[in-house]
């Protein structure tokens, strides 16, 4: 199943990449063919299994209410790219609120 | 041509765990320093793993019990991709297709007319950290990311602002009767989100495009934001436009809606399941244990002190209110009982007096210093004859401001009734004698003037003479004069 040109260029926005023409063609015959390969697995005849979410045989994995102590803030600041002044806060360009 | 207007509301509640929904960070951020309340998971470091809030899933299942919903046997949690500085991760733990609840609904009273409100599904998700806009930079308090937030979803099925109101207040009345949420929505623990479509009036189809507004951080920005988009997509159509798919945000400061997405740049989330959290298996047990634990809810409280205590409707009504009231006035009736005070006369100092004094001083029932066992006694004053109606609400206003009893009060100031028959016919002589027109009047035929000469002696006494027994007396005098 071949990937579209638009289709690389839509997953690489979402990805936060910026590819060059090259890069474009290159990805979609590279993605392309993995999704080939993938789509052997639907050859499989899974009729008979139900679906699941998950491979962990697991359910029900829960905590109590309680509280633990969280890290000091130096430690959650440790590799911030930036801090403001006062080494509160981790610091990013302007956002606009969405 | 005429518009209704279609309306669905998304709406954001924190719930009052004490931990995060997938860490043991405390979920009490309020005033706590920037970035105090965070450890690695909040943080996505890698290796770090999530582990559900016990508490957090048993909330919304009671919330989505009390909203009639269906509970499905399994619910599992999903990863929603988007990158926003406000999501350390990269993604948000939701739920996509397999929410804990599904299927229930809501009723409103829209003047008088009782209207079912489809909520469609009530799940859990996590918050995302705070942003502050300071000077070119964005400042990041990661305190919130991870706090375990409610999303309710209703089905289009609101016709109006004023339901789109009805049903918010509704939500957030359930909400803090269940005690999973303080509603608080000037601390940010109850958000909105509008979605707002016309058509012709008459129509049952529901139009294929509809305008989101998010961002709503109080009831009356979404009642504002409702107003103004249903007037803006009005004048659109009746243009002869048509209304693109968008994404608005609201400027409060401007009172205007504007474009934040088109349809083009919609967003891809790219859910996929969780796969850092097991599945939940919800068995009918655990679910019947949940339902065990909801309390008498609003709409129920209501028709209940309408029907065992005769409560008018409008008196039920704003008594259940709030929680607090409700609550407040449940202690106090249970405190009468013992002192022979009804329900109806405690629910009338409530709603009168109480209140009264409430708006006055703007203050809150959690302010308010009559303990429950007080009013009672009050009660039992006026009953046993000691304070006449309008002495007790003097009394009351001193309880309210002092908290202290009213019999000490009464005491203190020397309130309590006359009922000296002796005592009252002193007076009564003299007012008689002082007032020569009135009293002539009434013996030419005046009767009413009785009225005013009972008001008299009730002034001389400070309104504390016993009204029954001054009227009485003061009638048999002017009789006995006529007679003379």
């Amino acid at each position: 199943m071949p990937l579209t040109r638009t289709q690389v260029q839509h997953i690489a926005e979402l990805a936060k990449l910026k590819l060059g023409e090259e890069e474009i063609d290159r990805m979609t015959q590279q993605l392309s063919a993995i999704l080939d390969h993938a789509a052997r697995l639907q050859e499989l005849d899974t009729d008979a299994i139900p679906p699941t979410a998950t491979v962990v045989p697991l359910q029900n994995v829960m905590r109590d209410d309680r509280v633990e102590p969280s890290m000091p803030r130096d430690d959650v600041l440790a590799n911030a790219p930036d801090k403001d002044a006062s080494n509160e806060f981790f610091r990013v360009k302007a956002i606009l609120r969405e | 041509m005429e518009y209704e207007p279609v309306i669905g509301l998304e709406v954001h509640a924190q719930l009052l765990t004490r931990s995060k929904m997938f860490c043991a960070c405390s979920a009490d951020y309020a005033g706590a320093p920037p970035n105090t309340h965070v450890c690695p998971v909040c943080l996505g470091m890698p290796g770090s793993l999530p582990v559900i809030n016990q508490t957090a899933v048993e909330s919304t299942i009671l919330t989505a019990l009390a909203f009639h919903c269906e509970i499905p046997e399994f619910a599992k949690f999903d990863r929603k991709n988007y990158h926003y500085p406000d999501l350390m991760k990269g993604y948000q733990i939701s739920q996509y297709d397999l929410p804990l609840s599904v299927n229930g609904f809501v009723l409103i009273d829209d003047a008088g007319t009782i209207k079912r409100i489809g909520v469609r599904r009530v799940h859990l998700e996590e918050d995302t950290a705070k942003l502050f806009h300071v000077d070119g930079a964005s400042l990041i308090d990661v305190n919130r990311a991870g706090v375990p937030l409610m999303e309710i979803v209703s089905e289009p099925d609101m016709r109006s602002v004023e339901q789109a109101h009805l049903y918010a207040l509704k939500l957030r009345q359930i909400l803090r009767y269940l005690g999973v949420s303080s509603g608080d929505m000037e601390k940010g623990a109850m958000r909105f989100e509008a979605n707002i479509s016309l058509r012709p009036k008459g129509s049952t189809a529901l139009s294929p495009t509809r305008v989101e507004i998010k961002n709503l951080n109080s009831l009356r920005a979404m009642v504002h934001a409702t107003e103004f988009e249903i007037a803006r997509q009005t004048k659109l159509l009746q243009a002869g436009g048509t209304v693109e798919q968008e994404t608005m945000g609201w400027d409060e400061a401007r009172n205007a809606t504007f474009t934040q997405r088109s349809k083009e740049d919609a967003h891809d989330y790219r859910y996929f399941p969780e796969p850092d959290l097991p599945r939940l298996q919800v068995s009918r047990e655990w679910v019947a244990a949940i339902r065990a634990r909801l309390p008498e809810l609003p709409d129920e409280k209501r028709e209940r002190l309408m029907r065992e205590w005769g409560l008018s409707a409008y008196d039920a009504g704003v008594i259940t209110a709030e929680k607090e009231i409700a609550d407040y006035y449940d202690r106090t009736v249970q405190a009468g009982k013992a002192r022979g005070a009804d329900a109806k006369t405690i629910a009338n100092w409530v709603t009168g007096e109480l209140f009264r004094l409430m708006k006055d001083r703007n203050e809150e029932i959690g302010a308010v210093k009559i303990a429950p066992t007080q009013i009672p006694d009050l009660v039992a004053l006026v009953n046993a004859g000691t304070l006449s109606n309008t002495i007790a609400k003097t009394v009351f206003e001193e309880m309210y401001a002092s908290g202290r009893d009213a019999r000490a009060i009464v005491e203190e100031r020397g309130l309590a009734q006359i009922s000296d028959r002796g005592a009252l016919e002193g007076v009564v002589e003299q007012v008689l004698a002082e007032n020569p027109k009135p009293v002539g009047d009434y013996l030419a035929g005046k009767v009413a003037t009785a009225k005013f000469l009972v008001g008299q002696v009730m002034k001389a006494t400070r309104g504390q003479a016993n009204p029954a027994l001054v009227n009485e007396i003061v009638i048999l005098k002017l009789q006995a004069m006529k007679k003379a």
